[in-house]
């Protein structure tokens, strides 16, 4: 087990240094000088000469890139460019808006997904389950940011309960709160279509099973044997696929951020790019490598904890 | 965004009769300003971005002089200046009692710190071109200073008004970019990087106080999320509203008003004068002469904008009215494309990431040439790859672009600038009007450069942006007009 967990932190570290490479490399041959970018038309040449040494753009490439990753062993992202700012401090900002966000969304789908996928199931092809695949099949085509505008124009426009978006920070919890549950529901529909189809599929997969009958024949209920036999085995895939989605809806929320106005991650690489300010891209995007490889990392342990023969294939 | 907006008109209507309930008697203190861009840093002495200028200039920050909302220059730090015969020596006496917001006093040894921190050899200034004619600056007494020129600069009262001159404190000043600390009306609160930027009342402002007691800046550039901010009350004010198809929605509700303004942006079809064959004037001509104006104003900007015909804004007092020169005629075009030579062009068009102007501009006026005979090759930039490819790189036939700072016309003057128009009549009368003061010759002297360019063909002259904004119909005293990137708050107040 000792031997197979350093050769899996070994390939981490590998992963790790050949996506700092990649990552910076390629925002060195993006097109675009950030500093004539931040002084625009009208500045001389000379001016445009002292931001790009004030950045340290004017340093050799590999001595930026070996300054930039002792600063990330450190724990130092660098500051950024445009906001003058520690980019850890805005990364922590964005974290407070965009896993919030990320865990509401998910906790929704869910809520939804998971009685409406058990009733499809146990009542496959009646009239109740056909209108609950048709309704998922639609959820799913339906485009989410579409769907935002259409909560903004009821929800926001029309009634207003909420607000159209922005995000007052976490001073107000209720508001703070209040301002997510237009986004989260915009995110979490078309995710709790998905999961409800996985939901019932997986569901009648079990309740087809060999150990199910058994349950029946030995006298155990339908209602019995749904949820003791039939459900539990049925979560394994609906599983993974929540997992899939957590990490989507961490990322994929940029164009939610932007229909919301919502200070989130996505939209701070987002800007990040437009902004040429490439050291809160690079910084960032690290992290989110780091964050990817980690979680395999852990996910890998955890299964040769439970599989021992990944660990004798290993050693 | 058509269903949407169709629909919203109809949610719209029920939004009205919801809010025709009577108002809270109390008037408010507070405003919602909705703005597309957010400012990077703080600093407007260290950043070119107008964003900086939209949020802190005169609300946070104030220079010598200002900008007024007609766009005249007026005293604002310095309540009056006294210039020499020769025009080499100006003495400002500033107003006294001022202090910055960290309660620090302001004094001539502010504004001596403030100037030279422009001119200095590290400096960042993004406008320091501006104010190279500056050679010492000296303090007299406390209240007063006086600026020796090195040589008469007609502009210097003007470009001391914009933000990138404002007045800084030596204590202060290396944290503006996070921490900006002005002697304004208002004083900053704090910032939520990527949301917003909040304001309060200076209590212990020394000219007429504000009437707000507190601002917040709320930075929205989706078109659909701003229309929807503004109509949910979440914002109350868009002064450059970035949805103007939704415009008429807006004028036929009571709640709200649309102002149409002027601004500095003369939008342009950029011409790389250096290029074989655009550097035949009667190729330039040709390719003016198949521009439709109000076509592009139409399709591009939903009405909003007006011709010109020259590198000017229509708001200055000195404007002539050129479109005749470059009026839309494609058989003209045609002709002279054929004396030219030129027949069977393929030029490349490039075009920045502008939704109206640029990319609806750019395919509007890629069809116009097309009917006289010359394709183009678009290729869509963003904005660093524009100004690597184009600005810096000057490789490019065709470009559209807005220049908005105001009174500019001299960048055509530059050596190495992206037109690559080197007009040796041009620089002529640049070079005079720079050293001019007398109103009456610097007036000459521009309508000759405006003439020179138009004559010339140096670029195609399309149309001066418009300032397009939606206010809450109760919420006074924002600027129509836009001779400057500022939002002046300091005169707004709630009709009760």
């Amino acid at each position: 087990m000792i031997s197979y967990t350093v050769g899996r932190l070994m390939s981490l570290a590998i992963s790790l240094l050949l996506a700092s490479l990649a990552i910076f490399l390629l925002l060195e041959v993006l097109p675009g000088d950030p500093a004539q970018f931040m002084l625009g038309l009208n500045a001389t040449p000379e001016a445009v000469a002292k931001l790009r040494s004030a950045l340290g753009l004017d340093a050799p490439l590999w001595t930026r890139y070996f300054d930039w990753l002792l600063g990330l062993l450190q724990g130092d992202l660098g500051t950024s460019y445009t906001y003058k700012v520690p980019i850890s401090g805005l990364v922590i900002d964005r974290i407070g808006v965009s896993i919030p966000l990320a865990v509401f969304a998910l906790l929704l789908s869910m809520l939804i997904a998971f009685p409406v996928g058990i009733i499809a199931a146990t009542r496959r092809n009646s009239p109740t389950d056909v209108g609950i695949m048709a309704a998922t099949q639609i959820g799913v085509a339906l485009p989410n940011f579409w769907f935002a505008m259409l909560l903004v124009l009821v929800f926001a426009i029309g009634l207003r309960w909420f607000s159209a978006g922005g995000f007052p920070g976490w001073q107000d919890p209720v508001q703070a709160l209040r301002s997510l549950v237009l986004p989260a529901v915009a995110l979490a529909l078309p995710q709790a279509s998905i999961l409800a189809r996985v939901m019932r599929s997986a569901l009648l997969d079990t309740l087809g099973e060999d150990y199910v009958r058994t349950a029946r024949a030995k006298g155990l209920s339908r209602r019995q044997t749904l949820w003791r036999h039939a459900l539990q085995n049925a979560l394994i895939p609906v599983l993974t696929i929540v997992g899939l989605q957590f990490s989507f809806l961490l990322a994929g929320a940029i164009i939610i951020e932007n229909v919301f106005y919502l200070p989130g991650l996505g939209r701070l690489v987002f800007q990040g790019i437009t902004g040429r300010d490439l050291m809160v891209v690079k910084s960032v995007v690290m992290l989110l490598v780091f964050a990817v490889v980690v979680v395999t990392f852990l996910v890998d342990i955890a299964y040769a904890m439970v599989d021992p023969r990944l660990r004798r294939v290993a050693s | 965004m058509k269903t949407f907006l169709a629909a919203a008109a109809i949610v719209g209507a029920f939004a009205a009769q919801l809010s025709a309930v009577p108002a809270l008697a109390q008037v408010r203190t507070d405003v919602n300003i909705g703005l597309p861009l957010e400012p990077p840093s703080l600093d407007p002495t260290a950043e070119a971005a107008a964003a900086v200028d939209d949020v802190l200039y005169a609300n946070v920050f104030e220079g010598l002089t200002r900008f007024a909302a007609d766009g005249t220059i007026v005293p604002s730090l310095a309540k009056s200046w006294d210039i020499s015969p020769d025009g080499l020596t100006y003495t400002f006496h500033l107003h006294a009692g001022i202090t910055f917001h960290d309660g620090s006093s302001f004094d001539a040894d502010d504004v001596k710190f403030s100037l030279d921190r422009i001119n200095a050899a590290d400096s960042l200034n993004a406008q320091k071109a501006l104010y190279a004619s500056i050679k010492a600056v000296t303090v007299v007494d406390p209240l007063t200073v006086k600026v020796d020129l090195s040589r008469p600069d007609g502009n210097l009262l003007y470009n001391l008004a914009w933000g990138d001159a404002v007045m800084v404190a030596p204590e202060s000043a290396a944290n503006n970019k996070v921490n900006p600390i002005g002697t304004g009306p208002f004083f900053f609160r704090d910032r939520i990087e990527g949301s917003t930027i909040s304001l309060e009342k200076n209590q212990a402002y020394w000219g007429a106080p504000a009437r707000l007691d507190s601002v917040i800046f709320k930075f929205i550039g989706d078109p659909t999320a701003a229309f929807a901010a503004i109509q949910a009350g979440d914002v109350d004010a868009f002064p450059y509203f970035p949805a103007t198809e939704a415009i008429k929605q807006f004028e036929n509700d009571p709640r709200f008003r649309v102002v149409v303004g002027s601004t500095e942006g003369e939008t342009i079809l950029a011409i790389n004068n250096a290029k074989p064959p655009l550097d035949n004037v009667k190729v330039r001509e040709a390719i003016a002469h198949a521009i439709n104006r109000q076509d592009i104003i139409d399709g591009a900007m939903n009405g909003f904008g007006v011709p010109i015909g020259t590198f000017l804004s229509p708001a200055n007092p000195a404007y002539v009215d050129l479109t005749a020169l470059s009026a839309f005629d494609p058989a003209r075009s045609k002709a002279l494309l054929a004396e030219a030579g030129a027949t069977d062009l393929t030029l490349s068009l490039k075009l920045p990431p502008v939704d109206g102007y640029a990319r609806k501009g750019g395919e509007i006026i890629a069809q116009q040439l097309a009917a006289v005979g010359i394709k183009t090759q678009i290729t869509n930039l963003e904005w660093a790859q524009w100004i690597s490819e184009v600005f810096t790189g000057r490789d490019y036939d065709l470009t559209i672009i807005s220049h908005v700072e105001p009174n500019d016309i001299g960048i055509f003057a530059r050596d190495g600038y992206y037109f690559n128009y080197a007009n040796a009549e041009f620089k002529r009368i640049i070079s005079e009007l720079d050293v001019t003061a007398d109103p009456k010759r610097r007036t000459e002297l521009l309508q000759a450069a405006q003439r020179n360019l138009a004559e010339n063909y140096a670029a195609g002259f399309l149309f001066e942006l418009a300032k397009v904004g939606v206010e809450n119909a109760k919420l006074q005293g924002l600027w129509q007009n836009q001779p400057t990137p500022a939002t002046d708050v300091t005169a707004v107040y709630w009709e009760p």
